[in-house]
C-alpha cells in the first residue's frame, strides 16, 4: 500500500484542484500511466503515477484544491498474477521517463514548495470524507468537443447540464457558454474552496475550475510569487554573447529544402541543442540549489519558456534534449507548446526542468536578462536572429547574428564558469551538422 | 481547383486552429499576421503545415514573406494553385 500524492508542479506551486480522475478504484496502473487531471493556478496538468499498482481507493473528489503532498489516491501493490518472477521484467526502463534519482529530487521539490505553505501531509479533512458519487461526465465525454470542455471547465459547467446543438447533440463551446450565462451563480465561485465539499451536498455545485479572468490573476500571482522568490534569493549574475548565426542558418536553410513541411527545423531547435549539449560538458548549470548546495541533475531537462496565448508564461520540460536529434527537438518542442497553450501539460514536464531557455527573439528584441526559475541555478536567453555589423578576419561584413545571455545563481558559480558556457553554446552553434 | 473564397476560408481555418481565441471577423486582411494576431515562428510553421495539409500546396520556406498578412497569403496560394495546375 502507497499514496499517491498531489506532486509539486513546479518551485511555485502550493496547491492543486483535482479536476479530473482518469482512474477508478480497481484500476491497473503503471508507472507513468495519467491518471488525474489537476489544475494548479498555471494551468491543467495530466498527472502522471510513478509506480505499478492497483488504484485501491480514491481519497480526494473531483473538484477539491488541496495542497502539495496531500494523498490523492491510495495504490496497492500489483495483483500477483500481474507481476513477472522478476520485478526488473516489469518495471522495463523506457528512455524518456524520468529516473528512480529524478522522481526523489521531484518530491524534494514538492517539499521545497511546500515550504512556508501548510504542512504537506496533513491533510485530515481530505482523509475523513468519503468522495462523492462520480458524476458521469464520462458519459459526455464523447459528445462535447475538447473546445467546449475546456470552456466549461473555465467557466464553470457542468457538461451533464448541457443541451448541445451540434452533430448527434454534441456539445459546442456555445452552447457551454450559454449554459453558463443561464446558471451564472450571484456570487463568484470562491478560488479558495475548502478542500472537501461534503457529500451531501450535490457535487455539481462544486467549483470545479476557475474563471479564464481568474485564471488570468491566478496565473500573474503564480509567476510574480515565483519571480520574486528568484529576485529575493538567488544572487544573479549577468552575461551575453553575440553569436555569429551565419553557419547554423545556412545549414538549417539547406537542410529545410530536404525535407516536407511537416519535418523542417526552426532555428530555436538548434538553439535549444546547442544549450543542452553545453550543458552535458557543465554539469554545474544544470541542477538545483537546494538546502543551501548544488545537486547537479541526472540528465538535462531544457525548461522551454512558452508563452500563453492572452498572458502568462509557462517553461515546460523537453525530457533529455542532449540526447535528441534536432528532428526530435522540434517535434517535443511542438508537442509542448500545443499542450501548453491547450493545457494538457504532464507533471513530470512540470517537475523536470533542469535550466531554462527563454527565445524571444519573434518578439524581436535583442536580448533577454532572465530571471532563474527556482531552484534551477542558469536560465539561457536568446534575442532576435538579425543582420548585424560583423567584423571577422580584419573584415567588416553583415552577418545574421544572436545574442545569446545567461542569467545565473553566483551561489552555485561563477561568472568565470557561466562565461565558459556561453562560448560553449557559441562553439556548438558553430558546428550545425553536430548538433 | 480551389476557389479565391475556399483559399481564405482554408488560411483562416488554419489560423484559428493555431490562435482559437482569433475572431476571424476581427482580422484585417491587411495588415501583418504575425503582428496582429502575436503568432510566433512555432505557430507560423504549423500554420503553413496546416496549409499544405488541406491543399497540397508546400510552401518553400523562402517564400515565407510572401505570406505575411491575409491577403498576401490568399493570392500567393491562389497563385502556387494555378502554377501547380498549369504544370
Amino acid at each position: 500500500m502507497s499514496e499517491f500524492l498531489m506532486p509539486s508542479l513546479g518551485a511555485d506551486m502550493e496547491a492543486g484542484t483535482l479536476l479530473e480522475w482518469y482512474v477508478k478504484p480497481g484500476a491497473t496502473v503503471k508507472r507513468g500511466d495519467i491518471v488525474a487531471l489537476v489544475d494548479t493556478s498555471k494551468a491543467e496538468i495530466e498527472i502522471e503515477i510513478f509506480e505499478n499498482g492497483v488504484i485501491d481507493e480514491l481519497l480526494v473528489p473531483e473538484g477539491a484544491r488541496v495542497p502539495v503532498g496531500t494523498a490523492l489516491a491510495i495504490v496497492r501493490a500489483p495483483e500477483p498474477a500481474a507481476v513477472g518472477a522478476n520485478p526488473a521484467t516489469v518495471e522495463a526502463p523506457t528512455e524518456s521517463r524520468p529516473s528512480e534519482p529524478e522522481a526523489t529530487l521531484a518530491a524534494a521539490l514538492a517539499g521545497a514548495a511546500a515550504a512556508g505553505a501548510a504542512p504537506p501531509l496533513s491533510a485530515p479533512v481530505t482523509r475523513a470524507a468519503p468522495p462523492p458519487p462520480h458524476r458521469s461526465r464520462g458519459d459526455h465525454r464523447g459528445h462535447a468537443s475538447p473546445v467546449a470542455r475546456r470552456a466549461a471547465s473555465n467557466l464553470g459547467v457542468d457538461l451533464a447540464a448541457v443541451v448541445g446543438t451540434g452533430p448527434d447533440g454534441a456539445i459546442r463551446k456555445a452552447d457551454v457558454e450559454r449554459a453558463a450565462v443561464a446558471s451564472r451563480p450571484a456570487v463568484a465561485a470562491p478560488i479558495e474552496a475548502p478542500p472537501v465539499v461534503p457529500a451531501q451536498t450535490a457535487p455539481v455545485q462544486t467549483p470545479r475550475a476557475t474563471t479564464a479572468g481568474d485564471r488570468q490573476a491566478l496565473m500573474r500571482e503564480a509567476i510574480g510569487a515565483l519571480m520574486a522568490r528568484s529576485k529575493r534569493e538567488i544572487p544573479h549574475y549577468y552575461l551575453q554573447l553575440e553569436i555569429d548565426f551565419s553557419k547554423s542558418l545556412d545549414w538549417l536553410h539547406a537542410d529545410n529544402l530536404q525535407r516536407s513541411v511537416e519535418e523542417r527545423l526552426l532555428p530555436s531547435a538548434l538553439l535549444l541543442s546547442a544549450v543542452a549539449r553545453a550543458a552535458v560538458e557543465m554539469p554545474e548549470m544544470n541542477g538545483f540549489w537546494l538546502d543551501g548546495a548544488f545537486r547537479p541533475a541526472t540528465g538535462v531537462h531544457l525548461g522551454v519558456a512558452i508563452s500563453l496565448r492572452g498572458g502568462g508564461l509557462i517553461a515546460p520540460a523537453l525530457h533529455d534534449a542532449d540526447r535528441k536529434s534536432l528532428e526530435e527537438i522540434m517535434r517535443g518542442v511542438r508537442d509542448l507548446v500545443q499542450r501548453a497553450r491547450a493545457g494538457r501539460l504532464r507533471s513530470s514536464e512540470m517537475s523536470d526542468p533542469t535550466i531554462t531557455v527563454t527565445n524571444l527573439g519573434d518578439r524581436g528584441v535583442d536580448l533577454v536578462h532572465g530571471v532563474i526559475y527556482p531552484p534551477q541555478v542558469a536560465l539561457v536567453g536568446f534575442g532576435a536572429v538579425r543582420e548585424r555589423a560583423w567584423a571577422a578576419d580584419g573584415m567588416l561584413g553583415v552577418r545574421p547574428t544572436v545574442i545569446a545571455t545567461l542569467a545565473a545563481d553566483h551561489r552555485a558559480g561563477d561568472g568565470h564558469a557561466g562565461s565558459r558556457f556561453l562560448t560553449l553554446i557559441e562553439r556548438n552553434l558553430q558546428e550545425p551538422e553536430e548538433l | 481547383m480551389t476557389t479565391e473564397q475556399e483559399l481564405t476560408a482554408v488560411v483562416i481555418g488554419a489560423v484559428t486552429e493555431i490562435a482559437p481565441d482569433v475572431d476571424p471577423h476581427a482580422i484585417d486582411p491587411d495588415a501583418d499576421l504575425a503582428d496582429q494576431l502575436d503568432i510566433d515562428s512555432m505557430d507560423f510553421l504549423n500554420i503553413v503545415v496546416a496549409i499544405h495539409d488541406r491543399t497540397g500546396i508546400e510552401i518553400p520556406e523562402r517564400d515565407y514573406p510572401k505570406l505575411g498578412t491575409l491577403n498576401d497569403a490568399i493570392s500567393y496560394l491562389a497563385t502556387a494553385q494555378r502554377q501547380g495546375a498549369g504544370a
